[in-house]
């Protein structure tokens, strides 16, 4: 009988397992300890690891990310966590000229083994400063693995690749998908970050979804099915490395290419795999790739405008109608 | 003060060999055998000399963009060193990091580090694991007048301090943020009077007296090697040359010929050799030896980067990931 958790208990699960195997791992973060970190994913670690290695931060995010960089290059695995990915940016520095950096600046002489967890995403009515889906930023720079899993299962298995990982990993989840229940196994296991994969086969229409987007793409998908039309759906899983590859073979098998994640459509994943598609497979295409993602704004408070940022099935379903007006 | 004789001829050596490094830096770099950017340390031997005299292989420090007296301090060779001024493939970071990226993470050395003010968050990150994994070890960070108004001086100390972490931070007042001077730059002249705001002891000392600068650190790096927390000690010194090399008539455009000179006459070795002069620890001829010997190191690492090879183009794809 296999056993349903939540995505959130799947992250917990993965970070107990870490800390009890390795005494290099530990966490921190603002409120992670006794409160258990704002979306439960830390719940019950402090009171089994003890509050070193579980440690509530002052509101400093450049000192406890950077304080992860100089524990990492001298030896341990830290894994951080920022409350909304809203807040990194206090920390850009640390993250942008010394984690990405030290390992190639210094000529491969340090490692920095760590991971930040963050989370992105609207739909929690939390307004422009703590719903931003900006992930795509850290595509652009070099030195940082980015994973993004999109169920339970993979957000376990990801994350004890992650924190075993000799490289900077940047985590990132959606908060709307901590309570999403899966089958996880209760096993450790690890799932590869760099390697995308095909969640739905099919030959007409390919789409090339993120988080959230992906359980969205699926039920299209089987709609769209009933409409005798047969759409591939490929959970990207990380930006960094990119699996260019999965991505070129699904769109040189249908001719065609959708995008869909969160981020503002300008300059968000779809636009680096449009690019890919147009540099490697431009001769496979038979229609326009279509980018779904969120609009060029900043995320509203009020409901309904919070409602119209989030790339939805219907927008999805107007992709693949667009597409289908060229197949 | 007891300060073993050996250490004291140590402190010395060390500030020469600063001292020469950055006079052949100087030189090399005017006509254009270094590229890029250098940041020279001369007058400011006594810190990184007095300091890293208390330190071991397996304590860290964290350096700044003005770092080769640093690195020297804590030990680093000066072949690889000077060929990484270089860019050659012989040099600590294979010729990719150059002078303000100069690491070795076996020595404790954890980078010298382009951004001011960037190197404080990851001596508190060294902290950490010298708490958790490596009580008795410390972490010593280095950083300038200007840095100690970047938010990361103030959370770095905070989290320092009320995690009680095995830190010291070592504050090189040498008087200006580049071109904005001390007075345009913070309303306060003694930069250790912070240290208070974070719950912890502060230092101010003269930083161009490096038998000071030992005694005060030493006392510092105890405090945090038993375990009782992180120390702000200020060192007031000036820096001889411009920002970097290139700066107009060293920094002419914003400072006095007269202070500089007022400077140079308050030389940390000059007044260290008059110090082992009179206590009859060096004699002249001795010290004049110490130059010589290190003339010698110091030609043999420029001999060495100049005959090293650039990297392969193929090294750029290299260390991007582990």
């Amino acid at each position: 009988m296999s056993r349903i958790i939540t995505y959130a208990q799947a992250l917990n699960e993965a970070l107990a397992y870490c800390m009890e195997k390795d005494d290099s791992v530990f966490v921190m973060g603002e409120d992670v300890g006794r409160y258990g970190g704002i979306f439960q994913v830390t719940a019950g670690l402090q009171d089994r690891f003890g509050v070193d290695r579980v440690m509530d931060t002052p509101i400093s995010e450049a000192a406890f990310v950077g304080g992860a960089v100089g524990a990492a290059m001298t030896g341990m695995r830290p894994v951080v966590e920022i409350m909304f990915i809203d807040f990194i940016t206090v920390a850009m520095d640390m993250v942008v000229n010394q984690m990405a950096k030290m390992h190639f600046m210094f000529g491969g002489r340090a490692k920095v083994p760590m991971v930040i967890r963050v989370n992105i995403g609207a739909g929690r009515g939390t307004a422009a400063q703590h719903s931003q889906s900006f992930h795509a930023i850290f595509q652009h720079i070099p030195g940082i693995k980015i994973a993004m899993p999109s169920t339970p299962h993979d957000a376990k298995g990801m994350l004890i690749e992650a924190i075993q990982d000799d490289n900077p990993v940047l985590f990132v989840e959606h908060k709307k998908m901590y309570i999403d229940k899966g089958e996880v196994p209760e096993e450790a296991y690890t799932v590869p970050i760099g390697k995308a994969k095909v969640v739905r086969a099919g030959k007409d229409i390919t789409v090339v979804a993120t988080l959230n987007m992906v359980a969205k793409a699926l039920t299209v998908a089987e709609e769209m099915a009933a409409q005798g039309v047969d759409m591939e759906v490929i959970d990207l899983r990380s930006l960094c490395p990119l699996d260019r590859e999965a991505v070129l073979a699904s769109v040189r098998k249908t001719g065609t290419l959708i995008t869909a994640d969160e981020g503002c459509h300008t300059g968000n994943m779809g636009a680096e795999l449009a690019a890919l598609v147009a540099e490697q497979a431009l001769d496979s295409l038979q229609a326009p790739i279509v980018r779904v993602a969120g609009p060029d704004t900043p995320v509203a408070f009020s409901p309904p405008l919070e409602q119209a940022y989030i790339p939805s099935e219907q927008d999805l379903k107007d992709a693949v109608a667009r597409v289908l007006e060229y197949l | 003060m007891d300060i073993p004789p050996k250490t004291v001829r140590e402190l010395y050596r060390t500030m020469v060999v600063i001292r020469a490094f950055e006079e052949k830096v100087q030189d090399l770099y005017a006509r254009g055998h270094i590229p890029g950017l250098a940041h020279l340390y001369i007058g400011e031997e006594a810190i990184a000399a007095g300091v890293c005299a208390n330190l071991g292989d397996k304590d860290y420090i964290t350096s700044t963009h003005r770092g080769h007296g640093h690195v020297i301090a804590k030990g680093a060779l000066l072949k690889p060193m000077m060929a990484e001024l270089y860019g050659k493939e012989t040099g600590y970071c294979k010729g990719k990091g150059g002078s303000m990226h100069i690491a070795d993470v076996n020595l404790g050395i954890l980078g010298a580090n382009g951004i001011a003010g960037g190197g404080l968050p990851i001596a508190v990150g060294a902290g950490l694991s010298c708490k958790m994994k490596h009580p008795g070890q410390v972490a010593v960070c280095f950083f300038g007048d200007a840095s100690s108004n970047n938010g990361t001086f103030h959370e770095s100390l905070n989290f320092a301090a009320v995690h009680k972490l095995p830190v010291v931070f070592v504050c090189e007042n040498n008087g200006f943020g580049i071109s904005v001077s001390q007075a345009q730059h913070q309303a306060i002249i003694d930069i250790s009077i912070r240290a208070a705001g974070y719950g912890m002891p502060g230092q101010t000392v003269d930083g161009n007296d490096v038998l000071s600068v030992y005694l005060a650190a030493g006392e510092a790096i105890d405090r945090a090697r038993k375990g009782e927390g992180p120390t702000l000690l200020e060192c007031k010194t000036y820096r001889w040359r411009g920002h970097h090399e290139g700066d107009p008539n060293q920094g002419g455009r914003y400072r006095s010929k007269e202070d500089i000179q007022a400077w140079v006459e308050n030389c940390p070795i000059k007044r260290f050799e008059q110090y082992l002069t009179k206590n009859k620890v060096l004699t002249k001829k001795q010290m004049q030896a110490v130059w010589e010997e290190v003339e010698s190191e110091i030609n043999e690492s420029i001999e060495f980067a100049e005959q090293s090879p650039f990297p392969p183009l193929s090294e750029m794809y290299q260390d991007v990931l582990a």
